[in-house]
């Protein structure tokens, strides 16, 4: 007896769906343009989190150790940054290393190649990168290794400059605007969701106005609540459904048509590839959230009808 | 069957809709409401049917105080009664077979009985070759007939028909009630309200007059006192 009500109110929902032709488009209509909002303020704020993620990782500190310094000193240097709580990784570029990438890098510059024969002796000094857990670490990262008392006095006399002071600037503002971006996009995607769900719900709850003669005829002829709600949650899914899978499909021009600005803004990473790799994950969160919006809405919606004796 | 008993019926905005009204129904009865609009015959049906409560008073089915049946329960009190409005009250987006079947679904039938009864009711009202139009597609007496249909379908105890003739020609007023007393005939009570005079006089049966919310007369054999 259940599995025949289930299938009769499945069935049911469709076949309103499909006969209230007009108040299904304008209700899809709407709830793309919920999706959308939805969906954009999240696609937006993962791939802007991950092209922060990006810069962030491009921050360092560079500390050039003098051409002179025995490797076991640099080496024991490294280990005694690396015992920083602040500090994530320390990286050592070895003279060698320091002078095969900057080979490969210029290698189709002939004149710096043929500068470089001509000196003979390797002219560059090894590097630590150091690496922060966060961007506002950088600074006092920096202060401990001016700091000469911190350090041992040989282990500091092999450095030979730390260009923390070059790039302070671009690292404050940097961390000051990655701290910003993640604040404002929590409050946007509050505010958007908010509003989405309460357009889809507005709209859900005026297709079922529409619908109250009929439901208070339902309920005339005997129909329980379930048996009457049923057909209109299920209808509310297939409008989640359809507008899901809808806004899925615009968001694939939509992001190839940003590709190119993503691209030129960010370097590297663009919105496009960023939808495509994420794919699945963005499939799911727009579809399923049409469908819990559908359905909560309706199962609101008709409850107000239901309520009346 | 059924059992009016002191009721009275005042609106919020002070209305007063019924007043001290009490009677009683037979199994097997056909009785006629007549009364002029505002009258109180159509409060008195949506009291029968859980419609809202009852100031004072109390109406009772079959030993059963309908104000006292809770809200998950009235769906299985209202299935044993068949209504019938003046408006029809069908679902618009189905077809009269659907709208006939679905009171039978509501009711727990197999789709096998669906099967076999709707077209079964629909002969009977003689809609067989409407079966699958939409309600926009038939005429206000083909509609009725489909509110007949889906009224009877799950052969209730008692048929309500509040004003079933008033949208209607005189030509399907007389088929429409025919077909009501064939109903009657085979055991079902039924409660017709009308302002139809000749509808009244036709069938002949016990009829109660009502006038600014009290039964002013109760006829046992149809006359239209107004």
């Amino acid at each position: 007896m259940l599995w025949i009500t289930i299938k009769r109110i499945i069935k049911a929902g469709f076949v309103n769906f499909w006969r209230n032709g007009s108040v299904s488009l304008s209700a899809v209509f709407v709830m793309v343009i919920a999706l959308f909002m939805i969906g954009s303020t999240l696609l937006l704020t993962a791939f802007l989190g991950t092209a922060l993620k990006d810069l962030t990782d491009k921050i360092d500190i560079n500390i050039y150790v003098s051409a002179t310094a025995p490797e076991s000193s640099i080496l024991d240097l490294q280990a005694k940054i690396e015992a920083l709580p602040e500090v994530k990784a320390v990286t050592y570029i070895s003279r060698e290393q320091a002078l095969e990438t900057f080979r490969v890098r210029h290698e189709n510059d002939h004149r710096i190649i043929q500068a470089l024969d001509e000196v003979g002796s390797n002219p560059l000094t090894a590097v630590l990168t150091v690496k922060a857990k966060e961007p506002a670490q950088y600074e006092g990262i920096a202060k401990f290794l001016e700091n000469k008392s911190s350090l041992a006095p040989d282990s500091l006399s092999i450095v030979s400059k730390v260009n923390y002071n070059d790039n302070k600037v671009a690292i404050e503002r940097l961390s000051r605007i990655i701290d910003g971006v993640k604040k404002l996009g929590g409050i946007v995607t509050v505010v958007l969701v908010g509003i989405s769900i309460l357009i889809t719900f507005n709209t859900i709850r005026l297709a079922i106005f529409i619908a109250r003669d009929e439901i208070s005829v339902m309920r005339l002829v005997g129909g329980s609540n379930e048996y009457i709600r049923g057909p209109f949650v299920v209808e509310g899914m297939i409008y989640g459904l359809v507008s899901g899978m809808l806004t899925i499909i615009l968001f694939y021009p939509i992001t190839y048509w940003l590709k190119t600005t993503t691209q030129g803004f960010y370097g590297g990473i663009d919105l496009l590839h960023y939808f495509v790799a994420n794919f699945v994950q963005i499939f799911f969160i727009i579809i399923l959230s049409g469908i819990v919006l559908g359905a909560v809405s309706s199962y609101l919606a008709v409850r107000k009808y239901l309520a009346m004796r | 069957m059924i059992y009016f008993d002191n009721v009275s019926k005042i609106y919020p905005d002070g209305t007063v809709a019924l007043e001290g009204v009490t009677f009683s129904v037979k199994q097997g009865e056909f009785l006629s409401i007549v009364g002029h609009s505002g009258a109180g015959k159509t409060t008195l049906m949506k009291l029968l049917l859980g419609e809202g409560d009852c100031t004072s008073g109390s109406v009772s089915f079959d030993s059963v105080d309908i104000q006292k049946v809770k809200m998950k329960d009235m769906p299985n009190l209202r299935r044993r009664i068949g209504v019938i409005f003046q408006d029809f009250r069908l679902l618009p987006n189905k077809t009269a077979y659907e709208n006939v079947a679905f009171a039978m679904e509501i009711a727990g039938k197999t789709d096998e009985e669906i099967a076999s009864d709707v077209p079964h009711v629909l002969e009977l009202v003689d809609l067989s070759k409407k079966m699958w139009n939409f309600p926009r597609q038939l005429s206000g007496g083909e509609l009725q007939r489909v509110a007949i249909a889906r009224a009877i379908v799950n052969h209730p105890d008692l048929i309500i028909a509040d004003e079933p003739t008033g949208n209607l020609d005189p030509i399907n007023t007389y088929e429409i009630v025919q077909i009501l007393k064939k109903i009657n005939d085979l055991g079902t009570t039924v409660i017709l309200t009308t302002h139809n005079k000749g509808v009244v006089e036709a069938l002949g049966k016990r009829v109660i007059t009502m006038d600014h919310g009290r039964v002013v007369r109760d006829d046992p054999n149809g006359k239209y006192a107004l």
